[in-house]
């Protein structure tokens, strides 16, 4: 077997082992645990657009709210019927999966039709259709009364547990990972280096590109669905363009295209304005001065521990 | 008849506010090459300058809106340029994804400064002008809406001035046509730079204060939206070019009325952007935006 199996292998255990563990952990940290997991999640899965591909998507958010009332829709409605009044823990979780995988491919789908006629664009104008999708799926959403409307869905049960949230993080860095360091993959680099030599050299850059927008969109999906049974409320307005604006963020901050340094990133952002709760009404003022600061001093990305492969040649 | 005209008079005046902070979006763009996300709370900022100047002047008088106006327009203006040079200039020669993440945390702290300093709860936004209302046949045109078509159409001839007919503007120009060569004739581009940032703010200032007196009530995070829809129009119109984010926020307002009118109301917001949508997939450059074909 291969490392990288054996790595994930190693990372679904210890999240058994924290699952185990988890009536030791306090209830807090516990929360703070789940919620870091689904933004590595979402940084990760971002990061294969934004920063493998070389594709500026602002639209994560939307993605991420499909999932998250996909499979929240699947466990209010299918839940009772299939699962019956008492469930075992192995049934629970069983169907639990099945709705986060439903949210994910429906998630995914969601990626298809929206990367098909947007990927056309380049740049910042892909951004504002991504941006613009995103938008228009939150308006969709606000708009379906049978999925609550603008007051959302409540009552969603309380299926995540630390256990689903790590092994899938760890699920999502092992493939993003793999996909980027297979010999296919090699083609999402080489895109974001330049789109017209990868296009000279055989490959064909759109269908690259909707590849990394339906990954993507796929693993956002789960970490809709996970969110969606952790807060076990969700509403059209949690999914806005803020929340796909903090995960752009998380991605550039820890150096786009830089896993490890994407994944301490989105612990950093998800723990800082934890740490700094204490300070209450001046904790986000700090947090998005750090921001700024952060940036200035470390433009190439906060845990860019290598140096600059090769200057870039030319003027 | 008389439904449509109103219809389009309400949708002159709204988009003719997007115009005026969809133009600091463009002009940014055009000599930085970068989506400037701190724009939209500049413009909230610009309403709240506009309400507490409003206690200075006398109320309801036509000097004294100008003064507020006036007022607010400078006051941006500077906030604008200090933003530019603390949190932007010195990430000028990294790439531009960087300046995109520095915006975003200006836009931030802008936002929560601006609950902390004014308070998160709305506050009523007062009358600056005298109001009247002007009946003609069916037609209810309210002197709010002349006043923010008057003022958004000369502080656009004004623009149009200054960037055709002036040396700033000139070099304004040159910059966004050639940053390089620019400087190789002697442009300082500091300058130019901080000039465009100050007035763009100037005039997100004054569609701040327009807006709020379209729409009596304003909050830290009222910015937001607007902000989002001008720099829809910005892209509408070609990113980069004047008159294109004119133009742009005049068929987003002119949208966006109509379709609020209509029975697929709880749609406006998603329509705005799904005519972008349609009109990029068109012309990908934008309605007046020239599209270059890359060269090996």
């Amino acid at each position: 077997m291969p490392k990288p199996h054996l790595a994930l292998l190693a990372a679904v255990a210890a999240a058994a082992l924290v699952a185990r563990g988890s009536g030791l952990i306090d209830p807090y940290y516990l929360d703070v645990l789940t919620i870091i997991g689904i933004n590595v999640i979402l940084a990760v899965s971002l990061n294969l657009v934004n920063g493998y591909t070389g594709q500026f998507s602002l639209g994560h958010a939307g993605f991420m709210s499909v999932g998250a009332y996909l499979s929240a829709a699947v466990s209010l409605q299918a839940g009772p019927a299939v699962l019956g009044s008492d469930p075992s823990a192995l049934a629970q979780g069983l169907f639990f999966l099945g709705a986060l995988l439903v949210g994910g491919l429906a998630a995914a789908v969601a990626g298809l039709l929206v990367g098909i006629p947007s990927l056309r664009l380049r740049g910042d104008y892909l951004a504002i259709v991504t941006l613009a999708f995103g938008e228009i799926i939150r308006v969709t959403f606000q708009n379906i009364d049978a999925l609550g409307g603008a007051l959302g869905l409540n009552g969603i049960p309380p299926y995540t547990t630390i256990f689903w949230v790590l092994a899938f993080a760890a699920l999502t860095v092992f493939t993003v990972s793999c996909l980027v360091n297979s010999t296919y993959g090699r083609g999402f680099l080489a895109v974001h280096d330049d789109e017209i030599a990868a296009a000279a050299v055989g490959l064909n850059p759109t269908r690259y590109k909707i590849v990394a927008f339906v990954v993507s969109a796929f693993f956002a999906g789960i970490a809709g669905g996970l969110y969606g049974h952790f807060r076990l409320t969700i509403t059209p307005g949690g999914f806005d363009f803020t929340k796909s604006i903090e995960i752009v963020v998380m991605v550039i901050l820890g150096g786009m295209g830089n896993m490890l340094g994407v994944i301490l990133a989105a612990i950093l952002l998800t723990l800082l304005p934890e740490v700094l709760r204490p300070v209450a009404e001046y904790r986000m003022i700090i947090y998005s001065f750090l921001l700024i600061v952060l940036m200035i001093l470390r433009p190439q990305g906060l845990f860019n521990l290598k140096l600059r492969r090769a200057k870039r040649a030319g003027p | 008849m008389s439904e449509f005209l109103q219809q389009t008079l309400n949708g002159l005046s709204l988009g003719a506010i997007y115009a005026l902070i969809a133009l600091g979006y463009t002009m940014v763009y055009g000599v930085l090459r970068f989506i400037n996300f701190a724009h939209s709370d500049v413009f909230m900022v610009g309403a709240f300058l506009g309400y507490y100047l409003a206690k200075l002047v006398p109320a309801a008088t036509v000097g004294g809106g100008l003064l507020v106006l006036a007022g607010s327009m400078i006051g941006c203006a500077l906030l604008g340029i200090v933003i530019e040079r603390l949190a932007y200039r010195p990430l000028r020669r990294g790439p531009t994804l960087n300046v995109l993440i520095t915006a975003i945390g200006v836009s931030l702290l802008l936002e929560y400064s601006g609950q902390f300093g004014f308070g998160a709860a709305p506050r009523t936004f007062p009358v600056l002008f005298p109001q009247r209302d002007l009946h003609l046949g069916g037609l209810v045109i309210s002197s709010t809406q002349v006043i923010v078509i008057v003022v958004a159409a000369g502080l656009l001839a004004a623009l149009q001035v200054i960037v055709h007919r002036t040396r700033i503007g000139t070099a304004m120009r040159a910059l966004s046509l050639n940053a390089t060569a620019a400087q190789l004739v002697g442009i300082n581009t500091d300058v130019v730079i901080s000039f465009t940032f100050g007035l763009g703010s100037a005039l997100a200032a004054a569609g701040g204060i327009l807006y709020a007196m379209n729409y009596p009530s304003i909050d830290p995070l009222m910015g937001v939206m607007p902000g989002l829809k001008a720099f829809v129009a910005a892209v509408l119109g070609g990113i980069g070019n004047i008159p294109g984010a004119a133009l742009g926020g005049l068929i987003l307002g002119l949208v966006e009325t109509f379709v609020a009118g209509s029975p697929w109301s709880t749609y406006k917001d998603a329509i705005a952007f799904g005519v972008l949508i349609v009109i990029l997939l068109c012309r990908p450059a934008g309605l007046l935006g020239k599209f270059r074909v890359e060269k090996v």
